[in-house]
């Protein structure tokens, strides 16, 4: 293995590039879905803005501005092989990481949406006190590092419930039509979207990874687990037989996709959390290598085996 | 494709254009239009403040947004993409702010309670008209043409400014409300109530119940303007882009 370290300058330029892929290109899974999706649709205005929301994608990408100007709260995801090593080390990284925020927030540009929670300060760069989060994870062998970018809002569509065994699979669904039916209306939760929910882990793995089968599995990924992917297909049916689209409006079309991942829990209880994607699913990825080749990319490759590992090993 | 009525408006608009509007018409305007959010109407309606301009003479359409907008280097702005934000919050100020705007046409997203329809926008004549698909940034910002002024950037930040665009062709949006009052939303969501406790049929409820938890499925979670007062401080870019 090389060990060649990756340049501090080469994350900062492939995360800048990645604030803007974000915000401008639709990734192309979920473009390719949300156009069968308005073949699909026989309401009429539920269509009229599913097909509005392909021509904003088409603006955005040839005026190569913000397909939304509500761009979200930037955030990244990093999974380094083991062999990988940076420059300056992962403190550089980082710094790199929030240098790419600050950099695309002028450039692009982003709206400064990051504000103090009670004082409301606004640094207009979308940094600030555990701004943007970077999330860390691992893989064996590999001397690369992936960055993820996800830029998703963050006011609807979100809910969390401690349930219970006995709750079973009925309380599940009941909790993923509730949350569906009640921030779908008027189109809060910006659907249709990539759900995703978790279930089981501590409160907050249960958030963390509901929310990343939101924003990091693209549409059409399965998970694995024969029972999670019999339950992923069940809710998704559930959540389109609501009877609403886009805005709240008639429709068929709420869920583009849903996303099961589970984690261990406490013998007693069954916590469940949903996640609506922003209806764009703004998210972009690349592979930065040892040898400087950087590979961008659709798919976060977020979840490995190694990541949903069970045992020791 | 979807059978949508198209209407291309003349801003300011004439009340006989407004009064001419049916629910679920598809609108474009051109000419000159303003933001306003709770940052302006807390300044003029709760602190008592001027208007920085004559607002009744420029534009009688207010758009609740934040652009995402940046000083560019001739020291004006550019705007990248608009969208919406969520009108609901805003419904305690509606009342004053027609009476001290003249406002005839509010855009936003996701529309105000038939009640404040009825109560507040009938007796003005003026309409919502929402967004479509809440995300299409790229298409509204393309819509505007330029910043012709800005106010109140240094005290209430980029987001709650008072922008005044100059517009072409800005849309799609949608007619929520019709002359009477009633909401295309809220037409929606009772052909959606009525399906939706048959998916709940055979599904035994959670254990543990929720304080204070809602009954009733209909209900809307958007509930009573919030009442806390937001403060902004030091939301102003420091530097203007040299280059």
């Amino acid at each position: 293995m090389s060990r060649k370290p990756i340049p501090q300058q080469l994350v900062l330029e492939t995360a800048t590039e990645l604030m803007s892929r974000a915000a401008i290109d639709i990734p192309s899974d979920y473009k390719q879905a949300l156009r069968a999706a308005a073949s699909k649709e026989t309401e009429d205005l539920s269509c009229f803005v599913i097909k509005t929301m392909l021509d904003n994608y088409d603006v955005a990408e040839e005026d190569r501005r913000p397909m939304c100007a509500d761009t979200g709260l930037p955030r990244f995801y990093v999974k380094a092989g083991n062999e990988a090593v940076v420059e300056g080390g992962f403190v550089a990284l980082e710094h790199a990481i929030r240098e790419s925020v600050a950099i695309g927030t002028q450039q692009i540009p982003l709206r400064p949406n990051r504000v103090h929670p009670l004082s409301r300060k606004d640094n207009n760069n979308n940094l600030g006190i555990h701004a943007p989060e970077i999330e860390y994870t691992f893989e064996p062998d590999g001397d690369w590092i992936d960055l993820v970018t996800v830029h998703k809002g963050g006011l609807f569509g979100t809910d969390y419930r401690m349930l219970f065994p006995g709750d079973g699979i009925d309380g599940i669904k009941r909790f993923f039509l509730d949350t569906m039916a009640s921030f779908g209306r008027r189109g809060l939760a910006c659907q249709p979207a990539i759900i995703g929910v978790g279930l089981g882990g501590n409160k907050d793995t249960c958030m963390r990874i509901g929310k990343e089968a939101a924003c990091l599995r693209t549409v059409g990924d399965v998970n694995p687990d024969p029972e999670v992917a019999k339950l992923e297909q069940e809710l998704k049916d559930l959540g389109n037989n609501i009877g609403m689209g886009p805005m709240g409006f008639e429709g068929k079309t709420l869920v583009v996709d849903c996303h099961i991942e589970v984690a261990y829990t406490h013998t007693g209880g069954m916590p469940m959390s949903i996640h609506s994607f922003c209806h764009s699913s703004r998210r972009a990825a690349a592979r930065i290598h040892s040898d400087g080749r950087v590979e961008f990319r659709d798919d976060p490759q977020w979840f490995t085996d190694f990541y949903r590992r069970e045992g020791i090993e | 494709m979807s059978k949508m009525n198209v209407v291309k408006l003349q801003v300011p608009v004439s009340q006989e254009d407004v009064d001419k509007l049916e629910q679920g018409d598809v609108v474009y305007l051109t000419g000159t239009i303003y933001t306003a959010r709770e940052g302006v109407y807390k300044k003029v309606l709760e602190s008592g403040e001027e208007l920085p301009v004559d607002i009744r003479s420029i534009s009688n359409v207010n758009f609740h947004c934040s652009p995402a907008a940046s000083p560019n280097a001739q020291g004006g702005y550019d705007v990248g993409a608009v969208t919406a934000t969520a009108s609901f919050r805003f419904g305690k100020w509606m009342k004053n702010w027609f009476e001290v705007s003249g406002a005839k046409i509010i855009i936003g997203k996701g529309g105000m309670p038939e009640q404040a329809y009825r109560d507040v926008f009938v007796p003005n004549g003026a309409r919502y008209l929402s967004t479509v698909g809440y995300g299409a940034g790229a298409l509204l910002g393309r819509g505007i043409k330029r910043v012709k002024d800005v106010h109140w950037l240094a005290e209430n930040g980029i987001a709650q400014a008072m922008w005044i665009f100059e517009v072409d062709e800005i849309g799609p949006f949608i007619v929520d409300n019709d002359r009477e009052g009633n909401s295309l939303f809220v037409k929606h969501e009772n052909a959606v109530n009525a399906k939706l406790e048959k998916l709940y049929e055979g599904l035994k409820p959670p254990a543990l119940k929720r304080y204070g938890e809602t009954t009733s499925r209909a209900d809307e979670v958007i509930g009573e303007p919030d009442t806390q007062p937001i403060r902004i401080v030091n939301a102003m870019p420091t530097e203007r882009s040299k280059d």
